[in-house]
């Protein structure tokens, strides 16, 4: 820290420092003398008296206070011999915040760097049958992932549901991986000025039955109208989606917005822009790897107990 | 020098204290105004636009910097769970800073990225429609109400006079900017900045 725009800021700082403590050991010791009256002999005071008789002692410091404050004085110029505070000098023992966290973070490497390692090489089909793998993965999702996904995984509305082998953008432990890497960009466009109120309404109806549900037969025939000349492109002729595109099978009857008429129609009308963001730098590879070993194991059914 | 010297010449004693404060604050505070890495943006800082600008006032008007701080301190600890440490170079456009002193909820300082614009809104709602664990209080009226544009000039014109680079097409352009966005567009537009000069990985 010492880019001062000026290298007289350096001296004028030491200056001023060497100097005050020094001013202050001169005052500590000038108050050091003083009579200290011997028994039997009378105490001088200071000379002035209160309530009739209330009286000041002039006695000195008691030595085991004055010697608190000479040692605290040299404590105070051996700390800036040893540390950075004279302006800029470093100090003999050459500490900084930034040494200090990087010894921190070597050391946290040297332990742990191994154990990611030995994990970063097994796959992840493997990986999910390793309860230690798992539970380190499990730590890892609860401080960054349950903040969207929650802490069971389970997700919220708008936020995928880990857990039920439904995938929007493939459920291999490559696509996981790749996923949590770089992240996901959903890009369902907003619908009602294309298709009109009344379309979004038939649409709705015939997602409703692509999900097997039991709607009225003339707005379905309407829906599907409207379906297969703008629907289709990402979500397939019979709506199963594509996890390419990150476009979701509407037959499955799971809804990561919610499945009512009003939000499915919701959907259509203002489309959804779903965002994962990108975590390859944040987290590094290692650990999106345990992550990825972590959310595979719902679908293999063998996830560590909550 | 005797006790007595300064307890009965008030006026001396006064000197004295008034010495004893001012050669602190001299020694410690005054040499930060002329060093680099105080006073000089990190590479890749950029001023506040207008949207951030208004979001930065709405933080500091809902009062988040009481329970969020925006300072990421060099411990492992945190870098893992919030990114790179603070830098103060990263706060040369803060004014005032809002780094807190007290974490009720999570760090900020790199909140920028780390979740979509729809986590925000909806989190800002109702913090428990996603996090059922959460104790922070939903803020529901930011969404509901609109930016005000009268005044967005005159806050950059009084950050440019505090060191904010803006140009004065900038600020004629600044009301234009916040045309029909709600409040609760000018926070997120501000919270996904935060942070994002320094990468996030150590």
């Amino acid at each position: 820290m010492a880019d001062f725009n000026s290298a007289l800021w350096s001296i004028v700082i030491a200056a001023v420092t060497v100097v005050s403590i020094l001013a202050l050991l001169w005052f500590t010791w000038s108050q050091a003398a003083g009579r200290r009256p011997t028994a039997g002999q009378k105490v001088e005071t200071m000379g002035h008296t209160w309530d009739g008789d209330l009286a000041e002692f002039n006695n000195p410091l008691p030595k085991w206070w004055l010697n608190l404050f000479y040692i605290t004085l040299v404590w105070g110029l051996g700390y800036l011999i040893a540390y950075p505070g004279l302006g800029a000098f470093k100090g003999m023992l050459g500490w900084s915040a930034q040494n200090q966290y990087d010894a921190e973070v070597a050391k946290a490497d040297a332990t742990y760097g191994p154990l990611f390692d030995k994990y970063k090489a097994v796959p992840v089909e493997q990986l999910v049958n390793d309860q230690e793998a798992l539970t380190v993965g499990k730590r890892l999702f609860a401080t960054y992932c349950t903040q969207c996904h929650g802490s069971d995984a389970g997700g919220a509305r708008g936020f995928p549901n880990l857990t039920d082998n439904d995938w929007l953008w493939g459920g291999t432990p490559e696509t996981i991986e790749q996923t949590i890497l770089n992240g996901r960009q959903g890009a369902m466009p907003a619908w009602v000025a294309v298709i009109g109120e009344d379309g979004v309404k038939n649409v709705a109806s015939y997602v409703e039955h692509l999900a097997g549900r039991q709607v009225d037969a003339a707005t379905v025939e309407a829906g599907q109208k409207v379906f297969s000349t703008t629907c289709i492109a990402c979500h397939g002729p019979e709506g199963k989606g594509n996890a390419l595109m990150g476009a979701p099978n509407l037959t499955d009857d799971v809804w990561l917005y919610g499945g009512s008429h009003e939000r499915i129609a919701e959907s259509i009308t203002k489309g959804r822009n779903g965002h994962m963001p990108a975590h390859r730098e944040f987290l590094g590879e290692a650990k999106v790897h345990l992550l990825s070993a972590y959310v595979y194991s719902f679908a293999k059914g063998n996830a560590p107990a909550q | 020098m005797k006790h007595e010297q300064i307890e009965v010449n008030i006026g001396f004693m006064m000197v004295l204290i008034i010495l004893t404060i001012s050669v602190g604050g001299l020694i410690q505070i005054v040499p930060l105004f002329f060093q680099q890495t105080t006073t000089q943006p990190v590479e890749g800082l950029k001023p506040y636009s207008a949207l951030e600008v208004a979001g930065r006032d709405i933080y500091i008007r809902e009062g988040c910097y009481t329970c969020h701080s925006q300072m990421i301190r060099p411990f492992r600890a945190e870098t893992e769970r919030y990114g790179h440490y603070s830098l103060a170079g990263e706060f040369v456009y803060d004014h005032p800073f809002q780094w807190g002193s007290k974490r009720t909820g999570p760090d900020l300082a790199r909140v920028g990225g780390r979740y979509s614009d729809d986590w925000h809104r909806v989190h800002m709602n109702n913090p428990r429609d996603v996090v059922p664990e959460s104790i922070m209080p939903g803020y529901p009226w930011l969404e509901r109400t609109a930016l005000t544009t009268d005044t967005i000039g005159k806050r950059m014109s009084v950050l440019r006079t505090l060191g904010l680079p803006y140009t004065d097409d900038e600020i004629a352009k600044a009301p234009e900017a916040l045309q029909g966005k709600t409040e609760l567009d000018a926070l997120i537009a501000y919270l996904q900045n935060l942070g994002t000069a320094v990468k996030t990985r150590r």
